[in-house]
């Protein structure tokens, strides 16, 4: 069911959910957390779907931030909330509110939100377009335990994935990370096959799709070796090509959704590497509430580090305007081969650590 | 080899657990347990993205089929049961490892075939010569395919790669005849390669009342289970482990030796109640209405003997002889065309030594339990007493409820799935092992002896919750039976 309320507090939409509650016949309240939706007008209805789908999963209270834009001077300072509550069969297997927030208030929707949140379960903030630069210290974001971004969305968002490194607090994460998940699966089960020393790497895919820029940094960190960022024309990511002491192992996908898996000496493989739809990204991301270190250790490596000939030096010396023009040409690397042939694969995970502190 | 893999860090949990280069064998794959949950948990396996790549499944069976028929057979199976969605490129990523095999279980061609099947794989598809069988067939076809395999060489592992065996219940009939097969299977198979499948463990939620109850009746498995009874088909294996982990001890860890250890001493530390007349109950369900259908009665089934003793409602009290459970009644019930289908795990407490009310104001108060409901809707209730609104002093019964939140939608993972990824993976946690079959059959030989010389079952009418003796055996200790 529905209720609409119309200039409204958030104690009188806390009224309007227990009646609801009781109107359906089902007073108990069975969510495991709350997961606070900051968004426009524009894709508000996209990022409820999501949400509703991945509530199957996670019951959640959905509390809907909408920020409207104000056209005049007057309405500007008028200040006014008006909010949607939908339990039962029209809120996923949770509650939902819509808040509508106009003029001043807009200001102060942590207000608002706080009143709603469940009482001790966690809270998710997620912002599906125009997230803050840094999320932990944005009113919404400091309520939640989790905080989740979406560089895909952004303007420029290889530019932007420096900005989340350099805010980054525990708890943050961002949905293009949830993207290659599968990927880095599969990586990882190919390793698992055959006991190899990698020693260089490529991450091909479309332009502007930090997604790629993610994986190949995951792999930078993890593997120690150089890794290269190549373009086509997508969708999405297309190609990763690991270069072995024993031969090239790549994971190759074309249409976006089957890839072929080849390992030198191995029959090619068919596996199924779709893209994957935003509900299930969130479903994903609700799973674990606690924060992500292999993001932050991917995150922290650093875009400019990237194409690098050596995966090692150059952390923050180089410029972050180079990057881009860098990004695309071969940067082939000819020394690093041998250095990276000096550091067993086993003993990356180990250093791992170290690097990191001196990168910062 | 993972230890040495840069790519898994243990600190990062969103990468699942992927088997290895492996590919299952699947014996009496026409059947209908073949068909409604292996394809279908093979499928969402491959869905999820927890099958390797190159994954391989091969059918065997007496059907003339070719490859080709046998993919369409998986491909109906799958679009019918699977709990995700269909998508054509993870059919696509199956379809180039299904091979079928036809012949029979005694045909030595088609075994030999059928090892020229695995060696193919291996070479197409890169399965590393690894290989689960599957035995999915009638337990006096069980020697022989197990001698097959390991005549023409298919148990052998050779080179780091492994072979395993999947069976399924009934692991015997008694003490007897599950230790012979027991030593069968080790003949051929090393102990930690072998997996017995119990679907309950795989489930998402696993007093001291258990209940298991079916509201189908035999259906057309009269030839299996005319002889066989509730008894040994649902208390030996599901209940006796539901049990286990119930009352067990922490365990150090959950690694499948440290919890196999905790099982192991809690079913031997079970005690037979020393009246067995009186403290078990056998049922055999009368004709009846079960939920609005008209059933017949066991004895007129089709297929069954007139005069059959074979119980289709068993409920025994077993206590732990340890110092945890000293005195704890478990009161285990199991039965076919009760009033629904439901397995539970109750845990009733005691009533508190005092209470303040009045004895007017707890006239209607229950014991206090928490219910683990293991299915349908798998989730967890409590149950205490509230007072009810208003002037007067009145305590009752409320209860709390919590569903897994899987449990509102068809994609929670079967069990069949998390066993089969188990098996491939080579995780043991959730298989009873030899020593906990034997055990149970030791707790359950005695009964069934004891049944066998003296009475005949009761007879409760189809629909209800079983015979009214099984009432009076908790009566007598002033205790009832939970309407699950």
């Amino acid at each position: 069911m529905k209720i609409d309320l119309t200039d409204t507090t958030a104690s009188k939409i806390n009224k309007a959910m227990v009646k609801g509650r009781r109107a359906i016949g089902t007073p108990a309240v069975g969510m495991v957390l709350t997961l606070v939706i900051v968004t426009d007008e524009e894709n508000a209805y996209d990022a409820l779907k999501a949400a509703n789908d991945a509530s199957r999963e996670h019951p959640s209270r959905t509390l809907v931030v909408i920020r409207r834009v104000s056209r005049s001077p007057r309405d500007r300072t008028k200040s006014r909330l008006d909010a949607e509550v939908r339990v039962g069969a029209d809120a996923g297997t949770g509650e939902t509110v819509v808040l509508r927030l106009y003029g001043e208030v807009v200001g102060h929707a942590q207000s608002v939100v706080l009143p709603l949140l469940l009482p001790d379960a966690p809270v998710v903030v997620w912002w599906p377009v125009n997230a803050p630069l840094d999320p932990a210290q944005d009113p919404l974001g400091a309520l939640a335990q989790r905080r989740v971004t979406d560089t895909y969305a952004s303007e420029q968002p290889v530019r932007e994935l420096s900005a989340r490194a350099d805010a980054y607090t525990p708890g943050d994460t961002d949905l293009s990370w949830t993207r290659i998940t599968p990927w880095r699966s599969m990586l990882a089960a190919a390793l698992d096959q055959v006991t190899v020393e990698v020693k260089a790497v490529e991450v091909e895919g479309e332009e502007f799709n930090p997604s790629c820029e993610l994986l190949a940094m995951w792999l930078a960190d993890r593997l120690d070796v150089p890794v290269k960022r190549s373009l086509s024309s997508g969708p999405g990511l297309t190609a990763v090509r690991m270069d072995t002491n024993s031969g090239p192992i790549t994971l190759d996908r074309a249409d976006g959704s089957l890839a072929t898996l080849s390992i030198e000496g191995q029959p090619d493989r068919a596996v199924a590497l779709k893209r994957r739809e935003t509900a299930e990204l969130i479903a994903e991301e609700l799973r674990r509430l606690d924060p992500d270190d292999t993001y932050a250790s991917a995150l922290r490596f650093g875009v400019d580090r990237l194409n690098a000939p050596d995966g090692k030096s150059g952390a923050k010396g180089t410029a972050p305007g180079e990057a881009p023009a860098a990004k695309g040409e071969s940067v082939a690397a000819p020394a690093p081969v041998e250095a990276a042939a000096k550091a067993p694969a086993k003993e990356s995970a180990a250093q791992a650590p170290v690097k990191k502190a001196t990168a910062k | 080899m993972s230890s040495s893999n840069p790519l898994r860090d243990p600190a990062d949990r969103r990468l699942p657990r992927i088997a290895g280069p492996s590919g299952l064998v699947i014996f009496g794959v026409t059947g209908d347990l073949s068909r409604k949950k292996l394809m279908p948990a093979v499928y969402d396996l491959a869905n999820r993205g927890l099958l390797p790549p190159g994954f391989s499944l091969v059918g065997f069976a007496r059907r003339e089929w070719q490859n080709e028929d046998f993919a369409q057979e998986v491909h109906d199976a799958v679009k019918e049961h699977a709990r995700t969605p269909f998508r054509e490129e993870v059919w696509q990523q199956l379809i180039q490892g299904m091979r079928f095999v036809q012949g029979t279980f005694d045909d030595d061609d088609a075994f030999e075939r059928l090892r020229g099947t695995i060696e193919e794989l291996d070479k197409a598809q890169g399965t590393g010569g690894n290989f689960a069988f599957y035995l999915s067939v009638p337990p006096g076809a069980f020697p022989v395919v197990i001698q097959q395999l390991k005549k023409h060489g298919l148990a052998d592992q050779s080179s780091g790669s492994w072979r395993r065996a999947v069976i399924e219940k009934p692991f015997g009939h008694d003490l007897k005849s599950a230790e012979e097969l027991n030593a069968l299977v080790h003949e051929v198979f090393a102990p930690d390669q072998v997996f017995r499948i119990d679907h309950y463990l795989g489930k998402e939620t696993v007093q001291n009342m258990i209940t298991m109850a079916e509201d189908i009746g035999i259906g057309g498995r009269a030839g299996y289970y005319d002889g066989i009874g509730a008894a040994r088909d649902v208390i030996q294996n599901h209940l006796l482990q539901l049990m286990a982990l119930t009352a067990m001890e922490e365990p150090a860890s959950f690694d499948a030796d440290a919890l196999a250890a905790e099982k192991t001493k809690v079913l031997g530390a079970v005690k037979l109640p020393k009246d067995l007349g009186r403290d078990t109950v056998r049922g055999q369900y009368a004709a009846g209405w079960q939920g609005g259908e008209k059933a017949v009665g066991y004895l007129q089934e089709d297929g069954i003997n007139a005069k059959s003793k074979t119980d289709t409602y068993a409920a025994i009290k077993l206590e732990v002889d340890n110092r945890r459970w000293a005195g704890v009644p478990f009161y285990l019930r199991t039965g076919k065309r009760l009033g629904r289908r439901v397995t539970e795990i109750a845990v009733v407490f005691q009533r508190a030594p005092h209470s303040p009310f009045d004895t007017t104001a707890t006239e209607e108060l229950g014991s206090n339990a928490i219910v683990i409901r293991v299915q349908p809707d798998e989730g967890v209730t409590v149950r205490f007493g509230s007072k009810v609104p208003g002037t007067s002093m009145e305590i009752r019964d409320v209860s709390m409820d919590f569903a897994y939140g899987e449990s509102f939608t068809e994609s929670s993972p079967e069990a069949y799935e998390r066993l089969i990824l188990d098996v491939l993976l080579g995780d043991s946690n959730l298989f009873p092992r030899t020593e906990e079959v034997e055990l149970s059959w030791k707790i359950l030989d005695p009964i069934e002896q004891h049944w066998d010389k003296h009475g005949k079952p009761a007879q409760y009418q189809a629909g209800t919750w079983g015979p009214v003796e099984a009432d009076e055996m908790l009566a007598r200790e002033g205790r009832s039976w939970r309407r699950p």
